[in-house]
């Protein structure tokens, strides 16, 4: 019996290992294009680095890659989420969208932030500086609001 | 020899290119008696792909106002592909590029509303109706539409009825008959 869990425990080990050969897609571009919302927007500094921790990391082309984000399986996990994050809102390409559309994603944005539904639990479980206090969130807030009315 | 090869693979090549123009020929015809019937529904304010369009919207109104999850799911997931189907070539350029807009909009609604709790279901719904209502002032319909409205729902929300009953679809049985017609469509 020993025995069998010794050898169970040396398969995984060596298939974790293994799995570390095979990179995932790295989520990683050095420019910002002139679409970016920080760019076509007036951010405050503050809600600008807010959202650039809590939320660029899966809604832009830029992921942040902390050690552990770069080991398997946490590496596809995460490729996942920037893929999904990315298709349902990615603020380098803000300008792109119609006014319609941006009224749209700015009501999302609101009404997910509002019910604690973003940044992911999953997320901000490892990313604590990702956490979003109820002052933050209410800034945040305020601001999209704005914003959204200025359309 | 030689000639007569060449001249062989000469031949060929012309009847190929002949079948070929008359083929590109007989689809250009095709194309063109398409857009005469589209100009023509379009003047008779009967386009069927808006009609669908607006079908499947009314089918998800009624699913929420009977607070039916599922069915509003399914109905959203029809709306997806109704919208998808949507033509837009018998249409002026610009109302193209608005109705262009408005499909990717509501398809992202619809997408939503496909894969969410009636919650989230409903909140897709005001944005959902907003497009559809944009949608309908450039393609008209056959029907008689009410914008119907209800002061309580985020701030106030509207949502289009065939019926000038008002039947609540942001609170169903929970307030059934909250709201207003706001306006009468043709």
């Amino acid at each position: 019996m020993k025995k069998a869990l010794k050898i169970i425990g040396i398969i995984l080990l060596v298939a974790l290992v293994v799995l570390q050969f095979f990179p995932t897609e790295r989520n990683i571009s050095t420019t910002v294009p002139e679409t970016d919302f920080m760019l076509v927007n007036d951010v405050p500094d503050q809600i600008k680095n807010k959202l650039q921790v809590s939320c660029y990391d899966c809604h832009s082309n830029n992921t942040a890659y902390p050690w552990y984000n770069k080991v398997q399986p946490v590496a596809w996990f995460l490729e996942d989420h920037v893929k999904e994050g990315k298709a349902e809102l990615n603020f380098n390409e803000w300008d792109s969208l119609s006014n319609r559309r941006k009224a749209s994603k700015l009501k999302s944005m609101i009404s997910q932030i509002e019910n604690d539904e973003m940044p992911l639990a999953s997320y901000t479980i490892i990313h604590r500086n990702a956490v979003l206090s109820d002052s933050e969130k209410q800034d945040i807030i305020n601001f999209l609001t704005e914003l959204k009315n200025k359309l | 020899m030689k000639n007569l090869k060449m001249s062989i693979a000469a031949m060929l090549l012309l009847t190929l290119s002949f079948t070929n123009a008359q083929e590109k020929e007989k689809m250009n015809h095709n194309h063109g008696d398409m857009k005469m019937d589209g100009m023509k529904m379009n003047m008779e304010k009967m386009n069927p792909a808006a009609e669908a369009v607006l079908a499947d919207y009314f089918m998800l109104k009624d699913a929420l106002v009977g607070d039916d999850t599922k069915k509003a799911a399914q109905a959203g997931t029809k709306l997806m592909a109704s919208l998808k189907a949507f033509d837009t070539k018998s249409y002026t350029k610009e109302e193209q590029k608005e109705l262009a807009d408005i499909i990717a909009d509501a398809t992202e609604h619809a997408e939503h509303i496909a894969e969410s709790a009636i919650d989230h279901q409903r909140e897709h719904f005001k944005t959902l109706s907003k497009d559809i209502t944009d949608m309908v002032a450039i393609t008209g319909t056959k029907n008689t539409l009410y914008e119907q409205f209800c002061p309580m729902y985020d701030k106030g929300s509207a949502w289009l009825s065939t019926s000038d009953q008002v039947r609540n679809p942001y609170y169903g049985s929970k307030m059934l008959k909250c709201g207003k017609v706001k306006k009468t469509i043709n």
